[in-house]
């Protein structure tokens, strides 16, 4: 689904990626790890295609296509999605008319008529069970005065009501509580099937007892330094980033 | 005797403008002529606003004067029914219509029209002759606030306007509008002169509609003075909808006592220059101020919004709250002034001004002032002036919306906040439509006012 060869990216003339490798078929979950400031958002921006990160080299296949020539909005059209580790506020722009919006964008992006009203408010109604989310979050302006918590639970009520094909969510567990956390879990697992991807970027192991990943990637200055099963989580739990680093910096 | 006088020399003779003037004014109450006498002399002493006039900074009223406009001292003899060309279509918005057709009342010498209930309406002209105690009692006395030059103008020139009159504990029932249409073969020059007086414990609802309708020049300077009495309440919402040819300057003093209430929202669309100056005085205890205010400006327009808000008593609210997008190589100017003076105990008061310029040549000025003389008061003002936030374009072109109606989202919703204040359903549905089609680039203007084809008048 995502082959991500040699990928080298800059923001402001200062090199953040430096050719990462990775690919990720359909049904699987990855996970990236790695200390602050490695690039992980940074590859999340490059794949949902934020212009601010140039891209010098390298190639993104997305289902065969060239990524890196859509637009964010193609991007979105085609399947994928990024849950924001800061989420935007938005004021002004209600909830509802984001979500019928973008819904119904990429229905037209599909040759479909608009969503019927009661159709819109009834998949509104499912999503938000799904999530756990609070209704009244609904009526106000798009993460406009949301708690840290409130946000990432948006994130994933929009992909809920997206439907994306390969997710990107970046530390969406920060700033949960525990009960959140194992929600917004059920739900990315709900989500789940064996034709959509998921990529979990995220700096606690926690999580990955809900969402089991099939891989786990350390990232570090700009490379994917370790790749390995599942297990490798725990053991940067335990042992932290120093024998990474160590073992990169000689 | 000249319906019509046209000055054409460079620089603006007012003296014999004022002398024609006088010469048509039939039978006047001696009052009116000793204040309209006054006022001119005041002008010629003071002149139009200039340079030191820090409120005029950005505005050249020299050359905007100096230019060549008819001036009509009396009601233009109309030869089509105005009911046939103009009808409102704000849907459900079921009013109490006044129209005004060149800065006079549409329906001439027609008496004051009552409503159940007492609430009075029409023309100042006949105001004058009909309610001459309740004329004489407020005529240029809200203006005291604080003046200048062009009020003078104004009093000294006006013939005509709107008048209501909402007396003692009376609620007018349905919203009154007031449709201000500009519709001449010639380029004109005009100086309407309003008021509303709202006794003790009166409600009303007023909607103020600009339609400038000929492609010709026009220049407004216009002036509404607002009485609102003790526990009365005056929701005031304008609509300034005209074309790039039009030029309006505008004076609104309002004079509230004791917890009465005045929301007023202006909404400015379109118009080539647009000044509007809002006179606040909160003169009783309790008395609260919304003024509120947007403007969509784009190509060379100038829009102007000057506000002064005298706190002259204790425990009185205010708040000024005016947002914006700017266009092209449009200019905008906010100046707001918030005086608090020293028994203006408990005061709050509360300014704010947040623009967005789309292009590097817009520009937007803005000065929110604070002079406060009582200690023991809550006040804030601030303003910004930014561009849309592409971090939040992102955000929504990440969810599959393309970058356009991205742009317009975002837009819309930086409006948003003003237009929610707007408390008449219908009209508020009607100018978030407006807003909506403004921002996308097409026709804002009502639809009934933009299929107007002055051609086909007989003017
Ligand atoms: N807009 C920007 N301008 C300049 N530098 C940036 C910008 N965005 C990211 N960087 C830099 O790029 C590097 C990688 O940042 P990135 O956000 O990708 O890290 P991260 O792995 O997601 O970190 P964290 O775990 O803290 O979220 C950092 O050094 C950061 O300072
Ligand atoms: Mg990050």
């Amino acid at each position: 689904m995502l082959i991500i060869k040699d990928l080298h990216a800059e923001i402001d003339g200062k090199e953040i990626l430096s050719g990462i490798n990775l690919e990720l078929k359909a049904g699987e979950i990855h996970a990236i790890m790695g200390p602050n400031g490695s690039g992980k958002s940074t590859l999340a921006a490059v794949l949902s295609g934020r212009d601010l990160v140039s891209v010098t080299k390298g190639t993104v296949l997305y289902k065969g296509n060239n990524l890196l020539e859509m637009s964010p909005e193609k991007r979105a059209h085609a399947g994928i999605f990024l849950g924001f580790q800061y989420p935007i506020e938005i004021p002004g722009v209600s909830m509802i008319n984001f979500m019928k919006t973008a819904i119904n964008e990429q229905r037209k992006a599909k040759g479909l008529e608009p969503i019927k009203p009661s159709d819109f408010l009834k998949l509104m109604r499912d999503k938000k069970a799904l999530v756990d989310m609070d209704s009244s979050l609904t009526s106000r302006s798009v993460n406009e005065g949301f708690s840290g918590g409130e946000k990432k639970r948006n994130e994933i009520f929009q992909m809920a009501m997206l439907e994306p094909v390969l997710a990107i969510l970046d530390e969406t567990d920060s700033g949960l509580d525990i009960d959140a956390l194992r929600t917004v879990a059920n739900g990315v697992n709900k989500l789940k099937t064996p034709e959509n991807a998921c990529i979990v970027i995220t700096h606690y192991q926690r999580l990955l007892d809900y969402i089991i990943p099939d891989r786990v990637h350390v990232l570090y200055k700009g490379k994917i330094v370790k790749s390995s099963g599942k297990e490798l989580a725990l053991e940067l739990e335990e042992k932290g980033y120093d024998w990474i680093k160590k073992e990169n910096d000689k | 005797m000249n319906e019509v006088e046209t000055y054409r020399n460079h620089k603006f003779d007012f003296e014999n403008l004022f002398n024609q003037s006088e010469k048509t004014n039939g039978h006047v109450a001696p009052f009116l002529k000793t204040v309209r006498k006054n006022a001119a002399k005041t002008f010629m002493k003071k002149g139009l606003p200039g340079k030191s006039d820090e409120s005029y900074k950005y505005l050249q009223l020299d050359s905007l004067f100096s230019q060549e406009y008819s001036y009509r001292f009396l009601q233009e003899i109309v030869h089509f029914d105005i009911n046939h060309v103009f009808r409102c279509d704000i849907p459900n918005l079921n009013t109490h219509l006044i129209i005004l057709l060149n800065g006079f009342y549409y329906g001439g010498k027609d008496r004051l029209i009552e409503l159940p209930g007492g609430v009075k309406y029409g023309s100042m002209l006949q105001a004058a002759v009909e309610m001459p105690g309740v004329f004489q009692k407020h005529f240029s006395k809200s203006t005291a606030i604080k003046t200048d030059g062009l009020v003078d103008m104004n009093t000294a020139l006006s013939r005509d306007g709107f008048f209501i009159y909402v007396p003692k504990n009376t609620i007018a029932g349905k919203p009154i509008q007031v449709v201000n249409l500009i519709l001449s073969a010639k380029d004109l020059f005009l100086q309407p002169r309003n008021m509303v007086v709202l006794e003790e414990g009166a409600g009303l609802e007023l909607v103020v509609c600009d339609h400038a309708l000929s492609r010709k020049r026009s220049l407004s300077n216009s002036v509404t003075e607002t009485i609102v009495g003790e526990n009365a309440k005056l929701d005031f919402t304008v609509l300034q909808n005209d074309h790039n040819f039009a030029s309006q300057i505008n004076y609104h003093f309002i004079v509230q006592e004791k917890d009465s209430r005045v929301d007023t929202n202006t909404i400015s669309l379109h118009g080539g220059l647009i000044r509007n100056n809002h006179y606040v005085k909160l003169n009783g205890t309790g008395a609260q101020n919304y003024l509120g205010g947007l403007y969509l400006t784009d190509k060379d327009q100038y829009l102007d919004n000057y506000v002064f808000v005298d706190h002259a008593v204790p425990n009185c609210y205010s708040e000024q709250f005016f947002k914006g997008v700017l266009d092209d190589r449009a200019r905008g100017v906010f100046n707001g002034k918030i005086l608090v003076r020293q028994d203006a105990q408990k005061t709050q008061a509360y300014q704010k001004n947040n623009s967005i310029l789309l292009t590097e040549d817009a520009r937007m000025h803005t000065k929110p002032q604070l002079e406060i003389y009582a200690d023991d008061v809550k006040c804030s003002h601030g303003a910004t002036v930014g561009q849309i936030n592409e971090e939040a374009i992102f955000y929504l072109r990440s969810r599959g919306i393309p970058e356009k109606e991205a742009r317009l989202m975002m837009m819309y919703g930086f409006t948003h906040e003003v237009i929610s204040k707007i408390r008449i359903n219908s009209l508020r549905e009607r100018i978030e439509d407006f807003v909506q089609r403004r921002l996308r680039g097409e026709l804002a203007k009502c639809d009934n006012c933009s299929m107007l084809d002055t051609n086909s008048l007989r003017l």
